[in-house]
């Protein structure tokens, strides 16, 4: 077990790398030169005295496979460079935007859950009767509407019906629990409800077919309750593919959050990713880019290692 | 063997042909009453982006200065927006926006991660190594995450958005179709026409790529509605297609949410539009996955 985590951690550095180098090239894939791209959209004539310093200051003048070690040098010891917009460094412009971004996340992820499972239960022991359709129709909705269009609807029933809209500063959860989610569960709900749907149809049709396996009428014949049979037999046995949709769907996540803070006016990590496309802003993308899909990465190792502890038949030699 | 002949059974080999299509739509409606539901929805899209110059009642692009922010009402559908278009103008127009979106860019990376598939399958070895770590790479990113790069690095606009939404396409659809396609590989059929000194295109286009058609075309359809739903997520970050072009995303981004309760119409019916797009095409695409491959039943 232990020789495998290594074995996948160690297996993860060759696609990190590759994601380094994409992320890099692609920031390359810029017409021009980022540093007169930038002069030229400020509309004032510039100096092609400026324009060789600035670019020597970002070390725009070396050779391309000299900018990239300098980059993976610098990422190595946790330096990412400076903004190009605020100047400041790319690691605190994203540390002071992360507790938001990440709670978000957290908490999207948390109601996702408290929602999809009980009512994938549901749906599936009372399968084709109308609390059947009514769930379904619920999840359908929630794979058809994009989650910022949900948010925009949140906002406009709560300004409209309760004359009443999120608070805008963000109050970390230890410091007033009650403001912090005042402001952070709208967004949370409207990215969350996606999520939602997705697993919920994936713990449906998972609990369908272990409903249908022998052990579960072994159950039953033995004289256990239906309840104990769905929560003990069932349940347990049909999470895992739930499990797997959870982290496939991570990434929709990511790109909710991108666009939903957006609405919600939240200062987050989304928020400074598209702030940082309209400043262009290129190391900053190219930090927050890397830093999205080594998430990524990463959360999909934690499920596999999940998988262990849910399912005792699985080990990893 | 007469002309006549000839032309007879020519005739009769198309007739079959398109019998054939028939019963299998008439098939698929009976039997799917829910993915024909959704097959409709996506025709009248359809329709409505092909003569949106016929139906719409305005120029989508032409403000009347005099008519901001009107309610719905007999002349204006769905009201006016804060320049003075009309809403239901631009959203006819918006489905050009979305459906060309939609259809170029999973068509494309579809086929592009087709032909990878197929490549990484029939060759093997090295080539499919290397074809598999850029395919890992390629997935590690998030959707959104990696059109945001691509637009960033190309810039916003029609095209690039598409660029956009294509690259995150390809890898997901190589996958697949790899997986379906080493199978086929292995049958002896391939064998046979490499022994009679088939090149290796031939044996990829003509033998190994119509029968991994099925995946193919999931995929694409799975992809259709994704597409539509990142180009409106896009357009709304204003990363996206660029004024006074009409697209659903974009018409919730500027005046939809900054005159929200004033004009709730311009939030909503751009909402609602892409939903119902995204809700189409998912219902065709769920209902012909599970027509064409129930193994493949995801979530």
């Amino acid at each position: 077990m232990q020789r495998y985590v290594v074995g996948r951690l160690l297996l993860m550095l060759p696609t990190l790398l590759g994601v380094a180098v994409l992320t890099f090239v692609i920031m390359r894939m810029v017409p021009g030169d980022i540093v007169e791209l930038r002069y030229a959209s400020g509309g004032a004539g510039v100096s092609q005295e400026l324009i060789d310093q600035e670019r020597a200051l970002l070390g725009l003048d070396k050779p391309m496979y000299a900018q990239f070690v300098d980059w993976m040098g610098g990422i190595v010891r946790l330096d990412f460079g400076q903004s190009l917009w605020t100047g400041r460094s790319v690691l605190d412009e994203i540390a002071v935007r992360l507790e938001l971004s990440i709670e978000l996340a957290v908490l999207a992820t948390l109601l996702a859950i408290a929602l999809a499972v009980p009512l994938g239960v549901l749906a599936a022991i009372k399968q084709d009767t109308w609390v059947d359709y009514a769930i379904r129709i619920f999840s359908i909705g929630g794979l058809a509407m994009p989650s910022f269009w949900i948010g925009i609807l949140i906002v406009l029933v709560l300004l409209t019906v309760f004359y009443w809209s999120p608070p805008l500063t963000f109050t970390p959860f230890l410091e007033d629990p009650l403001a912090n989610l005042s402001q952070l569960i709208w967004p949370a709900l409207a990215v969350g409800y996606r999520y939602a749907a997705v697993a919920m149809r994936m713990t449906r049709s998972s609990v369908l077919e272990v409903m249908r396996e022998d052990y579960i009428r072994t159950a039953r014949a033995k004289g256990a309750g239906e309840r104990l049979v769905v929560v003990r037999h069932a349940l347990r046995n049909s999470l895992l593919p739930v499990v797997t949709v959870i982290s496939l769907e991570f990434a929709f996540l990511v790109g909710g959050l991108v666009v939903t803070e957006q609405v919600f006016n939240l200062n987050g990590i989304g928020k400074l990713l598209v702030d940082a496309v309209a400043h262009r802003d290129y190391t900053l993308i190219q930090a927050l880019v890397l830093l999205l899909a080594f998430v990524f990465v990463f959360v999909n190792f934690l499920v596999d290692m999940l998988y262990v502890v849910l399912d005792p038949r699985i080990r990893y030699t | 063997m007469s002309d006549a002949e000839d032309l007879a059974r020519r005739r009769f080999a198309e007739d079959t042909r398109s019998r054939r299509w028939a019963g299998a739509v008439g098939t698929f409606i009976r039997q799917r009453p829910v993915g024909a539901a959704g097959a409709v929805l996506i025709v009248l899209m359809i329709l409505a982006a092909v003569f949106a110059d016929l139906i719409a009642p305005y120029d989508p692009e032409q403000g009347e200065f005099l008519d901001l922010l009107l309610p719905p009402s007999a002349e204006h559908l769905v009201g006016t927006d804060p320049f003075g278009r009309d809403v239901f103008s631009r959203l006819l127009y918006g489905s050009r926006t979305a459906l060309t979106v939609g259809f170029v860019s999973s068509l494309v990376g579809s086929t592009l991660g087709l032909i990878l598939g197929v490549a990484g399958a029939y060759f093997g070895g090295k080539i499919d190594q290397i074809i598999q770590r850029l395919m890992d790479v390629l997935i590690s990113f998030p959707l959104i995450v990696i059109a945001i790069a691509v637009v960033a690095a190309l810039g916003p606009g029609t095209t690039n958005v598409i660029a956009a939404v294509t690259v995150p396409v390809i890898p997901r659809v190589a996958r697949v179709v790899r997986a379906s396609a080493l199978s086929i590989v292995a049958m002896p059929y391939i064998e046979a026409t490499r022994s009679v000194g088939s090149g290796a295109l031939r044996i990829m286009f003509s033998h190994i790529a119509p029968n991994v058609f099925a995946p193919y075309l999931i995929m694409l359809t799975a992809f259709l509605g994704q597409a539509i739903l990142l180009e409106a997520s896009l357009s709304f970050l204003g990363l996206g297609v660029v004024e006074p072009t009409a697209s659903w995303g974009l018409m919730l981004r500027g005046a939809g949410m900054q005159f929200l309760e004033r004009a709730p119409w311009l939030a909503i019916a751009p909402g609602v539009a892409i939903s119902m797009a995204v809700f189409g095409f998912n219902l065709f695409g769920d209902s012909l996955r599970d027509a064409l491959d129930p193994r493949l039943r995801t979530a």
